[in-house]
């Protein structure tokens, strides 16, 4: 694979658009989204196949300016989705901090953004726990570079729809003399697409926070739908409170954040991992459910901790409605280090409301069918976490949810499967009468790249593409 | 689990820390050893005495009685809710107010079990929903749009946090919830016996 031209996989299925979203009745008061200013990429999941992101630099700010001006009109909105019309591609369009800067944006604004978005994320690295084979001197495509500015990404139907995309963006970049493309990376869903999974089998987007106002109705156990201002500037959040947003308020409204992370999965280790701690295939989905807290349909083990319960996995009215601290306090289920007890604590960490996130991405690469061993192709996941606060939404979950290794008082811990592992840490399966610990853990993943972007709305976009020079 | 337990040979990442022989740390004036950012800046590190800080500031004029009052009323909260702070993973709590010359200071001192980076905005809104946080408005410099600016708010705790130069454990590096399972534990095994006579 690469960053570069190859041809990646990622797993896109979307439930549908409510029904009722189009039809919601329009409400006046201040904290009611404004769907045609925001674009589309936090508020609905496309049903894509396949996608393509490009990571482009500005060499000219005029010739950014210009760039921008022409994808705003490309721009997916939120309205246009919730419109209700069948669309076969959706367009969103991000900028770093550096690309701000590149297309003009004066001193005043730039400053007023927050330190983490200035910084960017290969400056936090250590804070967020990607060092070693994480860290950013190992990234790749340009990402941890000061000349990343954009990132366009594209979903798509299918894969002739990316790629008739993928021919109009380049022809229109090669009018664009001093904008170009860093690296790009392709992704298509991988078979069975019948649901959401990634390359290691397990059932993906079984947990996703709600919006407020958006006419969804949160699954049984997800708790009540979030505040906008969670995930939007400009609007009031879980505390009530509308928080400090970037000057000129035209650029902060309706604009959230975005970081972004490639995590490859190594699905030779992850496999071998489950063959030497398991004799028998049932033996071995235990050990692959222990470390995610699911079992690979995505059922729970906290509802059902003995056996793999299929049916129960795409029961949306099952499949959330368990807590940890009532009715699993000890992780005999599912253990206190679980990916799933860490990415979402539910009733065991306080505040879960402010630490909430929107998800979105898809796996690249090829799949590797059972049986077939290690190819030493690239494959793994490229995925975008959406918020409003980066420090206290993402780089929370990533310090100390993910690779903070007393999580929970565990000790010498990390996320089994997201976490940084370099063979030095544990992961413990409480068990009665005494726990199990499997020691040295391997990396089943790394993280290739990542970036923080600024996702704004539409007459933001508008805003920052009809700069001057040195405005 | 019918999984074997795979003793791979893992790196210890310090060395054990044995709880039974009482240690000091003496801490460089910096309040840390080797420079290593939290989200909010530089981390402390956890000494014999556990993790903690200490914030020093000068209060407002005239302000002694209002900050004297949040006593009664985190007494009264604490009793109302006994685990109100259990967030905070607290050993203890000092509030002290001091003079130097015709100014009256406020020491807040804590000593738990977390990164206090780790957990700042959960600690905040914990203060704010005690109202904790008002202490602080009587004290000088606190950013008045603390409510909407969380970093003015870490900004003025971390400005005005004294690292200590020293610390020291009698049974060092022992967290809250390790004693709380130990009496427990024994009160346990007190019952046991009294169900063996």
């Amino acid at each position: 694979m690469g960053q570069s031209g190859a041809t990646t996989t990622m797993a896109i299925y979307t439930p549908p658009i409510p029904k009722n979203a189009a039809r919601e009745p329009a409400k006046t008061d201040a904290a009611r989204l404004e769907f045609e200013d925001t674009q589309h990429f936090l508020i609905h999941r496309s049903p894509a196949l396949a996608a393509r992101y490009e990571f482009l630099t500005f060499r000219e700010p005029s010739a950014g300016r210009d760039w921008l001006r022409a994808m705003t009109e490309k721009v997916t909105t939120a309205a246009a989705v919730r419109s209700g019309k069948l669309d076969a591609r959706w367009v969103t369009v991000a900028l770093s901090w550096n690309g701000m800067r590149a297309l003009g944006l004066d001193d005043h604004s730039l400053e007023s953004f927050p330190e983490e978005f200035r910084q960017g994320m290969a400056a936090r690295a250590e804070i967020l726990g990607l060092t070693g084979a994480n860290h950013p001197e190992h990234w790749r495509g340009g990402l941890a570079g000061a000349d990343l500015h954009a990132i366009v990404i594209l979903f798509a139907r299918d894969v002739p729809e990316r790629e008739r995309c993928r021919i109009e963006h380049a022809n229109f970049l090669s009018q664009c003399a001093g904008v170009e493309v860093l690296s790009s990376l392709d992704l298509e869903a991988i078979p069975p697409f019948d649901y959401a999974h990634e390359h290691f089998g397990y059932r993906d987007r079984l947990s996703q926070p709600v919006i407020e106002g958006i006419g969804e109705e949160p699954m049984p156990g997800s708790g009540p739908a979030l505040k906008a201002g969670e995930f939007f500037l400009g609007y009031p959040d879980e505390e009530g409170l509308t928080t400090e947003a970037p000057k000129p308020i035209t650029l902060s409204r309706n604009g959230s954040y975005l970081a972004y992370l490639m995590m490859e999965e190594h699905v030779g280790v992850f496999r071998d991992f489950l063959r030497e701690h398991g004799e028998t295939q049932e033996e071995q989905e235990l050990v692959a459910a222990k470390l995610m807290g699911r079992w690979r349909s995505g059922a729970p083990l906290v509802l059902t901790p003995e056996k793999d319960d299929p049916n129960l996995a795409g029961d949306y009215q099952r499949t959330n409605d368990f807590d940890f601290g009532k009715m699993d306090p000890y992780g005999y289920a599912c253990p206190l280090g679980s990916h799933i007890r860490r990415m979402n604590p539910r009733d065991t960490a306080a505040n879960m409301n402010r630490r909430k996130m929107i998800r979105r991405g898809g796996t690249y690469g090829p799949p590797l069918p059972e049986g077939v061993p290690e190819d030493g192709r690239e494959r793994g996941i490229a995925a975008f976490v959406g918020c409003a606060s980066l420090v206290r939404q993402f780089e929370f979950a990533m310090n100390v949810w993910t690779n903070d290794p007393n999580f929970h008082e565990l000790g010498n811990e990390r996320d089994p499967i997201f976490g940084t592992q370099d063979g030095t840490f544990d992961m413990t399966i409480p068990k009665r009468p005494i726990r199990k610990k499997i020691k040295g853990l391997p990396a089943f993943t790394t993280i290739r790249g990542g970036a923080y972007f600024f996702l704004p709305g539409i007459n933001a976009l508008r805003y920052l593409a009809s700069l001057a020079n040195g405005s | 689990m019918a999984a074997t337990v795979i003793e791979t040979p893992s790196k210890p990442k310090q060395k054990a820390r044995d709880w039974t022989k009482p240690a000091a740390m003496a801490i460089p004036k910096e309040g840390y050893f080797t420079q290593k950012n939290g989200r909010y800046g530089p981390i402390y590190p956890r000494t014999p005495a556990c993790y903690g800080f200490t914030i020093i500031a000068k209060i407002k004029p005239g302000r002694e009685d209002t900050i004297r009052a949040y006593g009664n009323t985190i007494e009264k909260a604490i009793e109302d809710i006994p685990d109100a702070l259990a967030t905070l993973k607290l050993h203890y709590l000092r509030w002290v107010l001091f003079d130097i010359g015709k100014d009256t200071y406020f020491m807040y001192q804590g000593i738990f079990d977390t990164d206090f980076d780790k957990y700042t905005e959960d600690a905040v809104a914990l203060f704010k929903s005690l109202g904790v946080n008002t202490v602080f408005e009587n004290l000088e410099d606190f950013p008045e749009d603390w409510k909407t600016n969380a970093p003015a708010f870490v900004k003025f705790v971390r400005e005005h946090q004294c690292p200590s130069f020293l610390e020291y454990g009698e049974y060092p590096y022992v967290t809250a919830d390790e004693i709380k399972k130990a009496l427990q534990l024994k009160a346990k095994f007190s019952e046991m016996l009294d169900l063996m006579q």
